[in-house]
C-alpha cells in the first residue's frame, strides 16, 4: 500500500527546469496532479487482505447477531387474528354484507399471557393486504389543510373525498376518510386495563404537520362513510389515531400503534378484549390482527436481523477459513498467464 | 531593391519546363460560361466591378456555432441523443397529472445536466475560434497603392489584391503568380501541406508579367482575370488574363495555392484569385466528420437495452395494474378496495376503464423508471473526457522542447478509442522520418568506415542493455540535437576525416570513391555570395547528402555548367586543395527499372570515366571479373547496413576507351533523340551496353533520418500487438528502406511485392491502349494477390513473417470492390504492410478498407495535408504538429509533436482512458439499476400503482449528488497500473484492443450485479422492517422510514462498490467517496429541516426517527456488507486465481518483483503472441538464424 512515484519522471523534470525557462513556453507545468502521479494507495486483494476482511466481518457480525437475536427473544408478543372469528358463524359466508350492516359488531377475545410482559406494552392493529402505499391513496391528502386552519379550503388534492354537501372536508382525502375504526377494550380479571393513546405518534407530526387550531369539520358527512369519525372539538394535533394512520405504511402488511398499556402482565394471566369489529377488510380479503408486544432496545420481535447477522458472519468465517486452506494448499504461481483470454486461442483475434 | 537577387541563373533552362504548357484551347472556350464565371480585377479590389461580385473575404472559420446559432443548434445536438430526448419527454410529461413525482424535481437535474454539456460545447467552440484567429491574423504584405506594400492580416485580403510573399512564407490565398525574384518569373513551391510531396514544384508566371520585379511596378498595374469558379481540384486551373488589351491563357502553372510555401525564391508577387473558403485547400477540407468512439456506440446499445428493460417493466406493471384496478369494482357496484373509492375515480385509476388506466399507467411507469437511465451519464462522460484531455495536453512526457509543442487533444470524444487501436496507418515523410538524409557510413575497398550510430542501432543497444544504459538513452535526444553540425552529414571516422584518408592503405580507392560521389549526381550548387558557403539543391535529399559528404571529405563540388562539373579536390600526393574540372559528357539518369545512375565524364588528363552508383541488386551483376576484389566484404557490410536500417548504394566505375565511348555516344544520342514510344527502352538498352565490366569501389550507407525514438516506439507498439501500416507517397525503394530502418522489415522476412512494373505491362503502356492496360493490370494484380495468399497459407504454419509491399498503381486495382476483400485478407496476414506511391485518396481508401473490412479500430497518423483524408477517415486521426503547416493538425483529433509520443499516447493514456471510461459506464448502469430496480420492487408491493419508493428529491438527486462525483473521480483518476508499468508491459494494451473490459459479458455482469444488489437491499430492508416496531418506543416503520433506510443502504452500497472496484486511491477518491456518503446524511438533516410543505414526507425523518434508532444503523451495516460480499468474493477469487493481465502486473508490483528482470521477462514472454515486427523480433530472428546455422 505504498505510494509509488517513479523516480525517472522526477529526473526528467529536473533537467527540464535547468533549461532556461523560456518566455511563452507552452511546456506543461509539472505537478503531480497533471502528471497523474498523485500519491495513492493501490490496494490489491492479497490473500492476507481477503482473509482479514472476511475475518473482520465475521468478528463484527457474529456478536451483533447474537446481541440482536437476544434482544428479539426478549420481546414478548401476543398476536390474535380476529377478522373471521368476530363475524357470527352464520354470517361468515357473506362477511362483507355483515360488516356493512348495522348489526352489533362487538366481539370478545381472550388473550393468554405466556411470559412476563414488562410495561410499556404496545398495542397494535395489523392489517393485511391493505395498500396504504397505493399512489392514489398516498396522494389523497392535503398537508396544508392539516397544518393550517386558514387553508381549510385547500382540498384540491383530496378527490374524491374533498367536498361533501358543497363544503370542504377537514381532514380531507382518502387516507383520513378510511381511518381505522376498530376499537379495543382490555380487561384483566374484570378490571379495565387502561390504554394510553398519547405519544403513539411522532412528535414532529403533532408539532408541525397537524395544526392545533385545526378541527375536524364536515367529516364523514357524505353518503359513503369510510372509517372512524372524529370528535370535532379536538384539534387534529391531538387526534393521535389519525396522525398515526396518516403516516402511511410502506408495505401492504403493516402494524400501527393503537396505544400503550402501562403495567406489567404476568405469565398465565388472561386478558379479555372487547372489540368493536367495524373496519371493513372483508371486501379485499384483508386480515386483521391485534398485537400486544413489548419492545427491546432494538425494537419489536424480529429474529431476522439477528439470524441474518449470524448467517453472514458465519459465512464470512467459513470463507476466511476456506481461503486460508486454499492458499496454503495451492499457492499459485504468480503471473501465470495461461488464463489470459488472448492466450487461449493463439493467433486468434 | 533586388540586391538580394541571386545569380541570374535561368532555372527554366536546366529543368525542362515544357511539360506545363500543353494547349488549353478547348478548356478556355468555357470561360465566362457556367462554372467559369469568376472575374478578378487585379489591383483594384475595392473598385465598382469588384463590388458586384462580392467574393467572400479571406476569413476562415472552422467553428460549429456562432452567437446566434449556439442555443438552438447545441440544444438540438443535445436532444438528438436518445437518452436526453427521453428525459426531455419525461420532463415535459412530469408537468401533467401522469407524473408520479413533482415536475421541479424532474426538471432541475435535466437543466443541470444539459447546461453543463452546453457549457462544454461552448468552451470547445471558443477554443476553435481562437485557433482560427491565429491563422486569420497572420501577416502578409499587400499592395496599398502607389507601389507601397504594407503588412496586413490574412483575413483582410480581398480578391484582386496584389500580395508580396517572401521566402519561406505560406501563401495566404490562392494567388496568380505575376512575377518573382528570378528574371524568368519562376518560383519554387513546396506543396507538402497539400499533397505531402516534399520535392519542390516549379511555377512560372506568364511572360508578359515577368518583368514586374519591384514594388513600384505595381503602381499602375491593371489586369482582369477570368477563371473557373472555386472547386476542390488541386491540379486544374482554367482562366485567362486580360493584360494590356491582350488575352493570355492561364494554367495551373501560374496558380500558387494557399498553404503551400515559397521556397528558394526571395519573393513573388501574386494577385489574389480565391480567398477564404473559396481556396482550393479549403474546398478540399470536408467538414470534419464527428467521430464517436466504439465504446460510445456500444453504450448507445446499452441504453437501448435499458429502454427495453424499462418498457418491459412498465408493461408488466401496467398489466398487473390493469388487472388489480379492474378488480376493484365488481359488477360496477361492489367496491373491493373501498378505501380507494374505485366507484368515484378519475381516468388514471378508474376500474370501469381499466385498459385506459393501464395505458396511462404505462406512461407513468416510464416516468418513474426513468431512473434506470443514468441522466448524468453523458455529462459525466463528457466532463471526464475533458479532464482526460487536459491530462493528455499536460503530459510533460509528450512535450517537445524543440518546437515548444505539447500534445493537444483537439476533440475529447476519442480518448478511450486510443486504448483500442488495432492498426496504425502511418504516413512516412515527416511522421516516421524527418525527411533528411544523413551520410553515415561507407564501405570502401572492403573496409567499413563510419562510427556513427543509427537510431535503429541505438534502439537495439538500449534494448540489450541494462536499465542503466536505458537512462543514458534518455539523453540521446540532446546528443543528436547538437551533432549534425552539417545538415545531412553524420559521419564520424577519424581514419578518413580531416584528410586522413590519404594515409589509408587503399587511398587510391578512397579518392575515386569520394570523387565519384562528388561527380555522379544531378545536384546544383548555390553559392551564398556573402559568406561563400555552398549549399546544394538536389532532387532528393540523399543525393544532397552524398555531395555534402564528398565536400567534407575533401571533394567540394562548387560549380556546374551545362557541360562541366568543377571540384575543389584534395590531392593525395601534394596534400593541397586543387581545382579540377570534369567535362560532363553524358548523364544516364536514374529510374526505377534501372535502379542506378551513371555519368560519363572526361577528366583533366583526358581519361573518359563512367561513374555509376546504384542498388546492389543490379550493380553486383555489372561488375567486371577483375573488379570484384572487395565484393565479399562489401556485401557483408551492406547487409549490416541494411540491418541497421540504412539506405545503401553500390559505387563502381570504369574507364572507357575513346572508341568505346564514341560508339556509345552515337547510339545514345540517337536513342535520346528518338521520338518513338520506345525511347525509354532504347536509352536503357544503350546504357546497358556501356554499364558493364565495372570495378567496385565500395558502398555508401545513408540514414533516412528517422525521427527520434521511432524504432523504439514501433517496437513497443508491435509488442502491444498493434499493427503498423506505412502509407507513403514515396518510391518503393525508399519505402522499403524505411521499412528496414524502423524494423518493419528485416532480413529473412518474406516480402510479397505487388507492383505493375512487369515488362509486359510496361510494353502495353507504350501502346497507349487504355482498356488493354487496365485489363492486364487488373489481372496481374489479382494474380499477385492470389499467389501471395497461397504463399501465406503455405508458410504461415512455420511462423514465418511476411511483409506486403504494394505500389500505388497496383493499389488502385487492389482497392476495387471485387478485389479489396482478398487484398485485405492478404494484408492482414502479413506482419507489415507498406503502400508506396499512394495518393491521398488511396490513403483514405486504404484506411476505410481496414476500418470497415476488419471492424477494428484504426488510427491514422500524418503530418501533411495529403494525410487529411486518411486522418478523417480513420477512427482516430493523429496529426503531427511539425514545422510544416497546420493542415493535418487542423483535421486531426489529437495532435502530437513527434511520432514517438504515440507510444505514450496509446499505451498509457489510451489504456487508462479506455479502462476508465469502460469501467465508468459499466458502473453507471450498475448504480442506476441498483437504484431503479428497488423502485420497481417497491412497485410490486404497492399494487403496481407507480408510487415512487422515495421522496421526489431523493429520486432526482441520486444521480446528481449522491453517486456522481465518485464515478467521475474514477473516470478521471483511476489507474490500474502506473504509466511505468504500462510501458513496461505493452501487451497490457491488448485489453483494450480485444475489448476485454467492455465486453457484453462484463457489461451484463455489472447489470446483473445491479439487479442483484437491488434485490438484496430491498428484501433485507423489507424483512427487517416489515411489521414489528423498529425502535424501542414501539413505533413501526412507515413508508418514509422504510424508504429512507433503503436509500441509505443504496448510497452506501454504490459508493463502497466503487471503492472496491477502483485500484488507485488518491486523496481525491477518499474525499468524493466518503464525501458523497457524508453528504447524504447531511442532506437528510438539512432537507428534513425544511418546512414540511417542501420536504413532505422526509420532514425530520432522519433526525427524529432514523438516527436515534439502533436498528437503522444495524440494518445499514448489515445490508451494505451483505450486498458487497459476493462481489468481493468474486474479485478475490479472480484476482488470485484468474487474474487479468493488469491484475498480474499489479501482483508483480505488489510483490516487488518488478526489479527482477528474469521474472518480468517471464511474464512478458509467456504471455506474448510472437511479435513479428520491431527490433525485438528482429533480434530474435537473427538469433534463431544463427543457431540454425550452427546446427
Amino acid at each position: 500500500m505504498s505510494s509509488n512515484t517513479p523516480s525517472s519522471s522526477a529526473g526528467g523534470v529536473g533537467s527540464a527546469d535547468s533549461a532556461a525557462p523560456r518566455r511563452n513556453s507552452k511546456r506543461p507545468k509539472y505537478s503531480k496532479f497533471t502528471q497523474q502521479e498523485l500519491p495513492a494507495c493501490k490496494p490489491i486483494l492479497t490473500p492476507r487482505w481477503v482473509i482479514s476482511a472476511f475475518m473482520l466481518v465475521s468478528i463484527v457480525f457474529i456478536p451483533i447477531g447474537v446481541v440482536s437475536l437476544f434482544a428479539s427473544r426478549d420481546v414478548v408478543e401476543i398476536i390474535d387474528r380476529y377478522e373471521t372469528e368476530c363475524v357470527p358463524e352464520n354470517l361468515r359466508d357473506n362477511k362483507v354484507s355483515f360488516i356493512q350492516s348495522d348489526a352489533n359488531k362487538t366481539c370478545t377475545r381472550k388473550l393468554r399471557v405466556k411470559k412476563l410482559m414488562k410495561q410499556p406494552i404496545y398495542v397494535y392493529y395489523q392489517l393485511d393486504n391493505f395498500y396504504q402505499n397505493h399512489r392514489r391513496y398516498v396522494k389523497s391528502r392535503s398537508d396544508s389543510q392539516l397544518k393550517d386552519n386558514s387553508s381549510w379550503n385547500d382540498v384540491s388534492s383530496c378527490k374524491p373525498e374533498d367536498m361533501s354537501n358543497g363544503q370542504a372536508i377537514v381532514p380531507c382525502g382518502l387516507i383520513a376518510w378510511s381511518l381505522f375504526n376498530d376499537t379495543y377494550n382490555f380487561s384483566l380479571n374484570n378490571q379495565q386495563l387502561e390504554v394510553n393513546k398519547r405519544g403513539i405518534s411522532w412528535k414532529s407530526d403533532r408539532d408541525s404537520k397537524f395544526g392545533n387550531d385545526v378541527f375536524p369539520r364536515n367529516f364523514q358527512n357524505g353518503t359513503l362513510i369510510g372509517g372512524k369519525t372524529l370528535d370535532p372539538t379536538v384539534p387534529l394535533s391531538k387526534q393521535e389515531d389519525l396522525i398515526v394512520w396518516m403516516r402511511t405504511a410502506a408495505l401492504p402488511t403493516f402494524r400501527k400503534l393503537y396505544g400503550k398499556i402501562e403495567r406489567d402482565l404476568q405469565p398465565n394471566e388472561t386478558i379479555h378484549v372487547t372489540l368493536e369489529n367495524n373496519y371493513n377488510t372483508y371486501s379485499f380479503n384483508g386480515k386483521k390482527k391485534l398485537v400486544l408486544s413489548t419492545t427491546s432496545w432494538l425494537g419489536g420481535k424480529n429474529d431476522f436481523l439477528g439470524i441474518a447477522y449470524l448467517t453472514v458472519g458465519g459465512l464470512c468465517f467459513f470463507l476466511a477459513l476456506s481461503f486460508t486452506v486454499v492458499y496454503l494448499l495451492k499457492p499459485r504461481q504468480l503471473g501465470d498467464p495461461s488464463y489470459l483470454s488472448w492466450n487461449r486461442n493463439p493467433g486468434g483475434h | 531593391m533586388g540586391g538580394g537577387r541571386r545569380r541570374n541563373l535561368l532555372m527554366s533552362k536546366i529543368y525542362g519546363l515544357g511539360c506545363g504548357k500543353a494547349s488549353f484551347k478547348e478548356d478556355h472556350s468555357q470561360i465566362g460560361g457556367p462554372g467559369f464565371s469568376r472575374v478578378v480585377h487585379c489591383n483594384e479590389p475595392s473598385s465598382f466591378e469588384a463590388g458586384i461580385h462580392s467574393y467572400s473575404d479571406n476569413y476562415v472559420s472552422t467553428t460549429k456555432y456562432n452567437v446566434a446559432t449556439f442555443l438552438p443548434k447545441s440544444l438540438f445536438e443535445q436532444f438528438r441523443r436518445v437518452a436526453n430526448f427521453y428525459f426531455l419527454v419525461t420532463g415535459i410529461l412530469s408537468f401533467t397529472a401522469l407524473a408520479p413525482y413533482s415536475a421541479v424535481s424532474a426538471i432541475v437535474p435535466l437543466i443541470i445536466v444539459i447546461g453543463a454539456t452546453m457549457m462544454k460545447e461552448g468552451v470547445e467552440d471558443w477554443r476553435r475560434k481562437q485557433q482560427d484567429n491565429e491563422v486569420n491574423n497572420r501577416k502578409t504584405k499587400v499592395h496599398r497603392g502607389d507601389g507601397n506594400f504594407d503588412h496586413t492580416e490574412w483575413k483582410n485580403l480581398r480578391v484582386g489584391d496584389i500580395v508580396k510573399v517572401e521566402k519561406d512564407e505560406f501563401f495566404p490565398t490562392d494567388l496568380l503568380l505575376l512575377a518573382s525574384s528570378y528574371d524568368d518569373a519562376v518560383c519554387y513551391v513546396e506543396t507538402m501541406n497539400l499533397d505531402g510531396e516534399t520535392n519542390l514544384k516549379l511555377k512560372q508566371a506568364l511572360e508578359v508579367t515577368s518583368s514586374l520585379h519591384d514594388d513600384y511596378n505595381f503602381r499602375d498595374f491593371k489586369a482582369v482575370i477570368k477563371c473557373e469558379d472555386p472547386n476542390a481540384n488541386l491540379y486544374t486551373f482554367v482562366g485567362t488574363m486580360e493584360f494590356e488589351e491582350q488575352q493570355y491563357p492561364l494554367s495551373p502553372q501560374q496558380l500558387l495555392l494557399r498553404d503551400s510555401k515559397l521556397r528558394n525564391t526571395d519573393y513573388v508577387y501574386g494577385a489574389v484569385v480565391f480567398t477564404g473558403h473559396d481556396t482550393k485547400v479549403m474546398q478540399n477540407a470536408t467538414d470534419p466528420p464527428s467521430k464517436r468512439s466504439k465504446i460510445e456506440k456500444q453504450m448507445d446499445l446499452i441504453i437501448y437495452l435499458m429502454f427495453g428493460i424499462v418498457f418491459v417493466m412498465g408493461f408488466i406493471g401496467s398489466i398487473f395494474f390493469g388487472i388489480e384496478t379492474d378488480n376493484d369494482l365488481e359488477n360496477g357496484r361492489i367496491r373491493r378496495r373501498w378505501y380507494l373509492r374505485p366507484d368515484n375515480s378519475d381516468i388514471f385509476f378508474d376500474p370501469r376503464r381499466a385498459p385506459a388506466a393501464a395505458i396511462y399507467h404505462f406512461l407513468t411507469a416510464l416516468l418513474l423508471y426513468s431512473y434506470f437511465i443514468p441522466i448524468s451519464l453523458y455529462v459525466s462522460i463528457e466532463i471526464v473526457k475533458v479532464l482526460q484531455s487536459i491530462f493528455i495536453n499536460q503530459d510533460i512526457h509528450m512535450y517537445y522542447e524543440e518546437t515548444d509543442k505539447p500534445a493537444h487533444a483537439r476533440t475529447s470524444n476519442l480518448n478511450e478509442e486510443l486504448g483500442q487501436v488495432d492498426t496504425i496507418l502511418s504516413d512516412k515523410t515527416g511522421t516516421l522520418t524527418c525527411n533528411s538524409m544523413e551520410f553515415i557510413k561507407c564501405s570502401v575497398a572492403g573496409t567499413a568506415y563510419g562510427r556513427g550510430v543509427t537510431e535503429v542501432e541505438r534502439a537495439m543497444d538500449r534494448k540489450k542493455g541494462s536499465p542503466v544504459r536505458e537512462q543514458n538513452g534518455l539523453n540521446h535526444v540532446e546528443d543528436s540535437a547538437d551533432t549534425p553540425a552539417i545538415k545531412g552529414f553524420n559521419f564520424k571516422d577519424e581514419r578518413i576525416m580531416n584528410g586522413n584518408w590519404v594515409n589509408e592503405p587503399r587511398a587510391d580507392v578512397i579518392q575515386k570513391f569520394f570523387r565519384l560521389l562528388a561527380i555522379c549526381h544531378t545536384a546544383i550548387p548555390e553559392v551564398d555570395e556573402e559568406t561563400g558557403k555552398i549549399s546544394y539543391e538536389a532532387e532528393s535529399p540523399d543525393e544532397a547528402a552524398f555531395v555534402i559528404a564528398a565536400r567534407v571529405l575533401g571533394f567540394e563540388f562548387h560549380n556546374r555548367t551545362q557541360t562541366s562539373i568543377s571540384l575543389h579536390e584534395l590531392d593525395p600526393i601534394s596534400r593541397r586543395t586543387v581545382d579540377r574540372s570534369y567535362k560532363l559528357l553524358n548523364v544516364i539518369e536514374f529510374n526505377s527499372t534501372r535502379k542506378r545512375m551513371s555519368v560519363i565524364v572526361r577528366d583533366e588528363e583526358g581519361k573518359i570515366l563512367l561513374l555509376s552508383k546504384g542498388a546492389d541488386s543490379v550493380m553486383f551483376e555489372m561488375l567486371a571479373k577483375s573488379g570484384r576484389d572487395f565484393e565479399e566484404d562489401t556485401r557483408e557490410h551492406m547487409n549490416d547496413y541494411a540491418d541497421a536500417g540504412l539506405r545503401t548504394l553500390v559505387l563502381a566505375y570504369r574507364e572507357l576507351s575513346e572508341n568505346e565511348y564514341k560508339v556509345f555516344n552515337e547510339k545514345f544520342t540517337e536513342a535520346k533523340n528518338s521520338v518513338s514510344a520506345e525511347r525509354e527502352t532504347l536509352i536503357d538498352e544503350v546504357a546497358d551496353t556501356i554499364e558493364r565490366d565495372l570495378i567496385l569501389l565500395g558502398a555508401t550507407a545513408v540514414e533516412d533520418k528517422l525521427q527520434n525514438g521511432v524504432p523504439d516506439c514501433i517496437d513497443k507498439l508491435a509488442q502491444a500487438g498493434i499493427k503498423l501500416w506505412v502509407l507513403t507517397g514515396d518510391k518503393m525503394e525508399t519505402a522499403i528502406n524505411i521499412g528496414y530502418a524502423c524494423s518493419l522489415l528485416r532480413q529473412g522476412m518474406k516480402q510479397i511485392i505487388i507492383t505493375l512494373d512487369a515488362p509486359e505491362i510496361q510494353s502495353l503502356e507504350k501502346t497507349g491502349d487504355k482498356n488493354a492496360i487496365i485489363k492486364a493490370s487488373r489481372k496481374s494484380v489479382l494474380e499477385q494477390i492470389a499467389s501471395g495468399k497461397t504463399q501465406l497459407s503455405a508458410l504461415s504454419a512455420m511462423s514465418e513473417a511476411f511483409a506486403l509491399i504494394i505500389d500505388g498503381k497496383s493499389l488502385a486495382y487492389a482497392l476495387e470492390d471485387d478485389m479489396k476483400q482478398s487484398f485485405l485478407d492478404l494484408a492482414i496476414g502479413c506482419a507489415s504492410v507498406i503502400c508506396c506511391r499512394s495518393s491521398p485518396k488511396q490513403k483514405a481508401l486504404v484506411t476505410r478498407l481496414v476500418k470497415t473490412g476488419t471492424g477494428k479500430t484504426t488510427l491514422a497518423i500524418g503530418d501533411g495535408a495529403n494525410d487529411v483524408g486518411m486522418l478523417q477517415e480513420a477512427d482516430i486521426g493523429i496529426g503531427i504538429s511539425g514545422v510544416e503547416g497546420m493542415q493535418a493538425v487542423m483535421s486531426s483529433d489529437i495532435a502530437i509533436a513527434q511520432f514517438r509520443y504515440l507510444e505514450r499516447l496509446l499505451l498509457v493514456h489510451g489504456h487508462w482512458c479506455y479502462r476508465r471510461i469502460s469501467s465508468m459506464i459499466c458502473y453507471f448502469f450498475y448504480k442506476n439499476i441498483a437504484f431503479g430496480f428497488t423502485i420497481f420492487l417497491y412497485e410490486v408491493y404497492s399494487s403496481f400503482s407507480a408510487q415512487p419508493a422515495y421522496n421526489d428529491w431523493y429520486l432526482s438527486l441520486y444521480n446528481v449528488f449522491f453517486s456522481s462525483l465518485p464515478v467521475i473521480a474514477m473516470g478521471v483518476f483511476d489507474q490500474d497500473v502506473s504509466a511505468r508499468f504500462c510501458l513496461k508491459f505493452p501487451l497490457l494494451y491488448q485489453e483494450g484492443v480485444q475489448n476485454v473490459l467492455f465486453s457484453w459479458r462484463r457489461i451484463v455482469s455489472w447489470m446483473f450485479n445491479g439487479f442483484y444488489s437491488a434485490i438484496i437491499i430491498f428484501y433485507f430492508c423489507f424483512r427487517a422492517l416489515e411489521k414489528p416496531a423498529f425502535n424501542d418506543d414501539g413505533k413501526t416503520a412507515s413508508r418514509d422510514i422504510f424508504t429512507g433506510t433503503m436509500y441509505t443502504c443504496i448510497v452506501w452500497v454504490v459508493n463502497l462498490q466503487l471503492a472496491l472496484s477502483i485500484s488507485y486511491f488518491t486523496l481525491i477518491q477518499h474525499i468524493v467517496i466518503w464525501g458523497s456518503i457524508g453528504f447524504w446524511y447531511l442532506f437528510q438533516v438539512v432537507y428534513g429541516y425544511l418546512p414540511p410543505s417542501f420536504s413532505t414526507d422526509a420532514y425530520r425523518v432522519f433526525v427524529e426517527a432514523l438516527a436515534p434508532a439502533p436498528s437503522y444503523w444495524f440494518i445499514t451495516l448489515f445490508v451494505v456488507i451483505a450486498t458487497l460480499i459476493p462481489y468481493f468474493l468474486y474479485n478475490a477469487i479472480q484476482m488470485r486465481f484468474f487474474p487479468m493481465y493488469h491484475g498480474m502486473i499489479q501482483w508483480i508490483r505488489h510483490e516487488g518483483l518488478s526489479d527482477d528482470p528474469a521474472y518480468v521477462e517471464m511474464v512478458r514472454q509467456r504471455s506474448i503472441r510472437p511479435t513479428t515486427v520491431g527490433f525485438t523480433a528482429r533480434r530474435a530472428a537473427s538469433r534463431r538464424e544463427a543457431s540454425q546455422r550452427r546446427n
